[in-house]
């Protein structure tokens, strides 16, 4: 390495988030020197991993040893080709999350519900949350993956629980104890390895356990997967996420949904690739994978709440990166990789497409729902690019990217791979189903039609309070609507706004931004392509890994 | 130093049989409480599991040894790799213990109890049932049964 005469990034895009964590705590008064401090280190973040994709590709993997302990004793950050570009991935995803976040802070901040949800607290902790992401992306050894692993979860417990409110704190309980158990099961995991093979550096480790007794292998690796599966939401251990994401905040879940669960997917692409190359697993990961899509998308059909639907679409699509990955061959460890990035960013759009249609429509129960092509042609337009791209309608990236997936599993050929293949099919056709059903109730059907069915639920709905405190809420939160509130006569407002307020312009410029992100990616589909390409043979050989971490004399 | 990076390395590990046993009783006790439906008592059960799993490093650890200073000798002293991630994990799960404290807490406040919440899809079914035993003109056709749900969810997430 060396040859780009460029200072070693490495450390920046964990640094940088905390240095602003700790920035923006000191400065919770002011908003604005907040969100500048924010957005700056974001906006550094996505600059250091832009510059380490290119470096990477032109001069290989990029190692930095910290601490200055012997070589292979040290805490060491790594960044290849995979790990650079989810790092750029994610970084764009943060920086456009954070300016729908503060547009959303900002249009509520005049607010009473404002109060409930500190904004003081989320940007250091939507920031160490990042740090947490870059931190798991760049670990050159278990423990370190561990550490980074620790962070993200910390700050997601507290961003799911923010405002502590009953639903919320209902979903963080499910969501603090699932992963408390797959951390514990994690450290297990790196215990016995170290038991193994007295090393937790995952260069280390490749060349070690190459030379294990394949049981005692085997044991290492169903451990570690599990782990990550619980992490990356595989189907068996699946059921936690539906659960959590929904109730919290819309930026929140489409961080989370984007974010988190890839973390998971990268570390078991991580771990199959360079420590278990010659992967006994294949057919229990393609069970998995099948299981993954089509119980998720089933239970993405059954649902009637627009966020339950996204989640358990984003469970099901888990299933497409796991096919991937289970085929072990170099073209569906690329293909795996180009869905990773193609899905953080199509279900983060989507997530934040709902979090405004939650604000336009007061709801997001397609049964309360009608008429948002209407009320916000732009919004529509949004939500029907970005279901079409999920649900894998060509020429879009999510067509290209199933494409490479199927086109994997044929060149593998064996029956159950076969059966996989099918299972992606009807798994993205379902995907279309149960999209268009959101399309046609929530953005097309005439809103009168809606207001039928929202009125006949009213008028059923037995608690006349609740409704009143509805009604409350709904004229509370559009401008200048504050004084219609003792004016507004009980009981009679519905969900189903006739009179939608605008939606904040960062808001809607940043779901735009994300949604274009997702475009953009079908437009430079084929040199991310070849990216992946590359990528995934450096893993698939495992030496560039290893010849750039460890030093000669250990390698043997 | 070197002897730590074990370079050549083969395992010569020799398990301590007590301390293992010390790990299997903490993780044992600990999944037992933890599938209680009290959330003090999963809370308490992740304690253990976790304490069991920091056990474990020690016994990963191999062979107990002097106090790992520099200057001392590398065949006497005990491995202290694993003593550093042990003191991570313990450090880590201290505060998410202190969380997980908060958060039960603030249950027994919304709640009046510290029971873990049936899941979403349970309780809807569980209303469903309900709603079929109370009322007589219920039109099962036309109920959507995530109102509630949603409209909390609605009048929280919004802020």
């Amino acid at each position: 390495m060396g040859d780009v005469p460029v200072p070693n990034l490495l450390p920046l895009p964990v640094l940088l988030p905390l240095l602003g964590a700790a920035l923006a705590l000191a400065f919770r008064r002011s908003d604005r020197l907040q969100r500048i401090v924010s957005i700056a280190a974001l906006a550094g973040v996505v600059v250091v991993a832009a510059v380490l994709v290119w470096q990477t590709d032109v001069s290989g993997p990029q190692v930095l040893w910290l601490g200055a302990w012997q070589e292979p004793l040290g805490i060491s950050l790594v960044a290849d080709r995979l790990s650079a570009l989810m790092l750029l991935v994610s970084s764009v995803v943060t920086l456009l999350v954070l300016l729908f976040a503060i547009g959303q802070g900002h249009a509520d901040s005049d607010d009473e519900v404002a109060r409930e949800t500190p904004l003081s607290i989320f940007h250091p902790t939507y920031l160490v949350l990042t740090a947490g992401v870059a931190n798991a992306f760049l670990a050159g050894d278990l423990f370190n993956l561990f550490v980074g692993f620790e962070i993200l979860l910390f700050s997601s417990y507290v961003l799911i629980t923010l405002g502590g409110s009953a639903s919320r704190i209902h979903a963080g309980t499910t969501y603090v104890v699932v992963s408390l158990l797959s951390s514990a099961l994690f450290l297990i995991g790196i215990a016995a390895t170290y038991a193994a093979t007295g090393t937790v550096n995952l260069a280390q480790l490749a060349i070690r356990i190459g030379g294990l007794d394949p049981g005692v292998a085997l044991v290492l690796q169903l451990c570690l997967l599990t782990a990550f599966a619980i992490k990356a939401a595989v189907f068996p251990m699946s059921a936690w996420l539906p659960d959590s994401y929904p109730t919290a905040p819309a930026p929140v879940t489409a961080v989370f949904a984007g974010l988190l669960t890839k973390v998971g997917v990268y570390a078991i692409i991580r771990t199959q690739t360079l420590l278990f190359p010659a992967s006994p697993l294949t057919d229990l990961l393609l069970w998995a994978a099948l299981l993954t899509m089509v119980i998720g998308i089933l239970g993405a059909v059954s649902q009637s709440g627009l966020k339950r639907i996204l989640s358990f679409t984003l469970v099901s699509h888990i299933g497409y990166m796991i096919f991937g990955i289970a085929l072990s061959t170099q073209a569906g460890t690329a293909g795996a990789i180009f869905y990773v990035v193609h899905h953080i960013i199509i279900q983060t759009s989507l997530f934040l497409i709902t979090g405004l249609v939650e604000r336009i429509g007061g709801s997001t129960s397609l049964h309360r729902l009608g008429g948002l092509a209407l009320a916000s042609p732009l919004l529509a337009t949004l939500f029907f690019v970005s279901a079409m791209n999920l649900s894998g309608v060509p020429p879009l990236s999510g067509f290209l990217a199933k494409i490479g997936l199927v086109d994997a599993g044929i060149a593998v050929g064996t029956p159950l791979a076969w059966v996989v293949v099918a299972g992606g099919i009807v798994t993205s056709l379902l995907t279309l189903y149960a999209l268009s059903k959101v399309w046609s109730q929530a953005f097309w059907r005439p809103l009168s039609e809606a207001r039928e069915v929202a009125e006949l639920a009213a008028e059923e709905a037995a608690d006349e309070a609740e409704q009143f405190e509805q009604a409350e809420l709904d004229a509370g939160r559009r401008p200048g609507g504050a004084a219609t509130i003792t004016a507004a006569p009980t009981g009679v407002a519905l969900a189903v706004d006739t009179s939608p307020r605008a939606l904040p312009r960062m808001m809607l410029g940043a779901t735009a931004a994300m949604t274009a992100v997702g475009l953009l990616i079908t437009l430079v589909a084929g040199p991310l392509q070849a990216f992946t390409e590359r990528a995934a043979a450096d893993l698939r050989q495992r030496d560039p890994y290893i010849t750039s971490v460890l030093p000669e004399e250990v390698r043997r | 130093m070197t002897a730590l990076a074990r370079a050549g390395f083969e395992s010569t590990l020799t398990p301590n049989l007590t301390l293992v046993l010390v790990v299997v009783g903490l993780v044992a006790v600990g999944t037992a409480l933890a599938l209680d439906r009290s959330l003090v008592r999963v809370l308490l059960g992740m304690v253990l599991i976790g304490n069991g799993v920091a056990v474990l490093y020690l016994v990963v650890s191999g062979r107990a040894g002097r106090a790992p200073f520099v200057g001392e000798d590398p065949a006497t002293m005990s491995d202290p790799l694993p003593q550093a991630m042990v003191l991570t994990a313990i450090v880590i799960s201290l505060a998410t213990i202190g969380f997980l404290l908060a958060l039960s807490y603030r249950l027994w406040q919304i709640s009046g109890t510290d029971d873990v919440p049936d899941d979403a899809e349970d309780a809807r079914i569980q209303r469903l049932a309900r709603d079929d035993e109370t009322s007589e003109t219920y039109d099962r056709s036309e109920e959507s049964t995530t109102t509630s749900d949603e409209r909390a969810e609605a009048g929280e997430s919004r802020g």
